[in-house]
């Protein structure tokens, strides 16, 4: 299938599904309308809210503190599972006496912590960026950790009969091979990173996505929440557009890389 | 002998600690000397420890009795005198060609800008000038043997340790790399210790063929000299009458071995 036609039937998908809650929240059927309006608002609404907050210009300065919680988010999470991940995958016994406790701490719905993190960090981005954070450190760091204990025995010894030093074998071959772990979860790291700070203003804030669809849910206005989620669904998918741009840049040497995702 | 030793392998015995407490001998008593400038190459049937040993005279395992010399000195932990050239694919897969290549030369402290040109120069003479900014998966099987070939020939080792590195690759392509080895190696004559299962390769390509038994507890079984001219093309060696004299003459030794060797692995493979 070429790419024209493909692209003509993803567009169809949302013009029919857009189209059907049109009619279904306005037009009668059986003297009855399907989609109660004040439930389901409808699209011309949405739309138009939309379109305020792009035209007022209120939307930038929640968008700008939603992706800049998940920036940080992202970043403390992935140094923090990348360095932890590395100690552990050298060490051996103190991932074993760790073990426990790490399975426990990811087992844990990270929801429960939002109001922690509130009491302790308060109602700014940061008790935000700590929810994203106890997320994206768990990926990256069980990818590292793998990573670095599958690198191939072949690998390694060749290194070792290069002439590396354990210093060396760390730059050349551990180094590479955890990065390239830590890049394959890139897309998952960097949806939770995001899922954190949307959740935690949720929970409680005063500015970001998350709270511009709070306030519009604590008022009924059904339009707004809608609007907030379109958003914010094209917020993410930008952001994943932009690691599969960084993926390809970082992973060319691996045959996956070109044809892994569509 | 004037010429000196480069390894010496002395009632070299190899055991390995199973899991249920069992000491399991691979190689039983080995002594094997290789010359200086000498092509040695190691044939066994599968399973008879061939590698084991090659991986001795590395450093990388440790015999459980008997020792080591490495030009008349007692190896102690990895031999730095010589180069590897691994069965499996070995390459640094985030590195290009010419990284894999160079990087022989920076882990020594060559600065990079002096090893890139010396490690593209090396790229050349195993015929892949072309490909120095390919990552390994983009190039094929016997590609990626070449550059491994020349990752560790560009740090000049004074031994080469090969275990059966033209192994994975089909019929042809071991034969266009066996000649592009017979070449680089005449340019200077390094000791060689090639471990294979194919009898004629060893044959065509060596100075002495080793025979080893079937394992468990293999031992050296025979010890051929080759005397075919040199330099040889590995395609025509093979239709001269003395190689097939020779063949016949060790394959009769070598047929019965791998017959127990492959016995033993259906045994076990049935106990299993």
């Amino acid at each position: 299938m070429s790419r024209v036609t493909l692209l003509a039937l993803q567009v169809l998908v949302a013009i029919v599904c857009i189209a059907l809650w049109q009619v279904l929240s306005t037009v009668p059927v059986f003297g009855k309308i399907v989609l109660p309006p004040f439930f389901f608002s409808n699209p011309v609404d949405v739309f138009s809210q939309i379109v305020k907050w792009f035209a007022t210009g209120v939307i930038w300065k929640h968008l700008a503190i939603t992706l800049w919680e998940s920036i940080l988010a992202f970043v403390i999470g992935s140094v923090g599972g990348v360095l932890v991940g590395f100690w552990f995958a050298r060490q051996p016994l103190v991932a074993a006496v760790f073990d426990p406790y790490v399975k426990m701490a990811n087992a844990l719905p990270r929801v429960v912590l939002a109001p922690i993190f509130a009491l302790w960090l308060g109602l700014g981005i940061w008790s935000k960026v700590a929810l994203g954070v106890t997320l994206v450190f768990f990926i990256v760091f069980f990818n590292v950790y793998q990573g670095v204990k599958e690198v191939s025995r072949t690998v390694l010894d060749n290194g070792r009969m290069l002439g590396m030093s354990e210093r060396q074998l760390m730059q050349h071959v551990y180094w590479p091979s955890a990065l390239s772990w830590m890049f394959s979860s890139l897309h998952t790291s960097v949806g939770f990173a995001v899922v954190g700070a949307v959740v935690g203003e949720y929970l409680g804030s005063a500015a970001g996505l998350g709270y511009l669809i709070q306030q519009a849910e604590g008022v009924f206005d059904v339009a707004g929440v809608f609007a907030g989620m379109f958003v914010l669904s094209a917020f993410v998918i930008l952001i994943d557009f932009g690691v599969t741009l960084a993926e390809r840049r970082l992973l060319v040497w691996r045959p996956t890389a070109s044809d892994g995702r569509g | 002998m004037s010429t000196p030793t480069a390894v010496a392998l002395e009632d070299a015995e190899v055991a390995f600690r199973l899991g249920d407490g069992r000491v399991y001998t691979a190689v039983e008593k080995a002594h094997l000397a290789v010359a200086q400038g000498e092509f040695v190459a190691i044939v066994g049937p599968t399973g008879c420890g061939k590698s084991t040993l090659l991986n001795v005279a590395a450093g990388l395992l440790k015999p459980a009795a008997g020792s080591v010399k490495i030009f008349d000195r007692p190896l102690a932990g990895l031999n730095r005198d010589a180069g590897y050239l691994f069965q499996a694919d070995a390459l640094f897969p985030w590195k290009t060609a010419l990284d894999n290549v160079a990087i022989g030369l920076e882990i020594r402290g060559t600065p990079r800008a002096e090893a890139l040109p010396r490690a593209q120069k090396w790229l050349t003479s195993v015929g892949l000038g072309a490909f120095a900014n390919r990552y390994p998966h983009m190039l094929s099987g016997g590609q990626r043997k070449r550059v491994a070939l020349a990752q560790v020939l560009i740090r000049d080792p004074k031994i080469l340790l090969m275990d059966e590195p033209f192994g994975p690759l089909d019929a042809q392509t071991r034969q266009v790399m066996g000649n592009l080895l017979l070449d680089l190696w005449n340019a200077d004559r390094k000791a060689v210790l090639f471990v294979t299962h194919d009898l004629e390769e060893a044959i065509a390509l060596a100075d002495r063929v080793v025979i080893m038994s079937a394992g468990p507890s293999s031992r050296i079984i025979g010890d051929w000299r080759v005397t075919l001219p040199r330099p040889r093309d590995i395609f025509e060696v093979r239709l001269d009458k003395e190689f097939h004299a020779l063949h016949r003459e060790i394959w009769s030794l070598l047929k019965d071995e791998v017959m127990k060797g492959y016995a033993q692995s259906t045994q076990a493979a049935e106990a299993v």
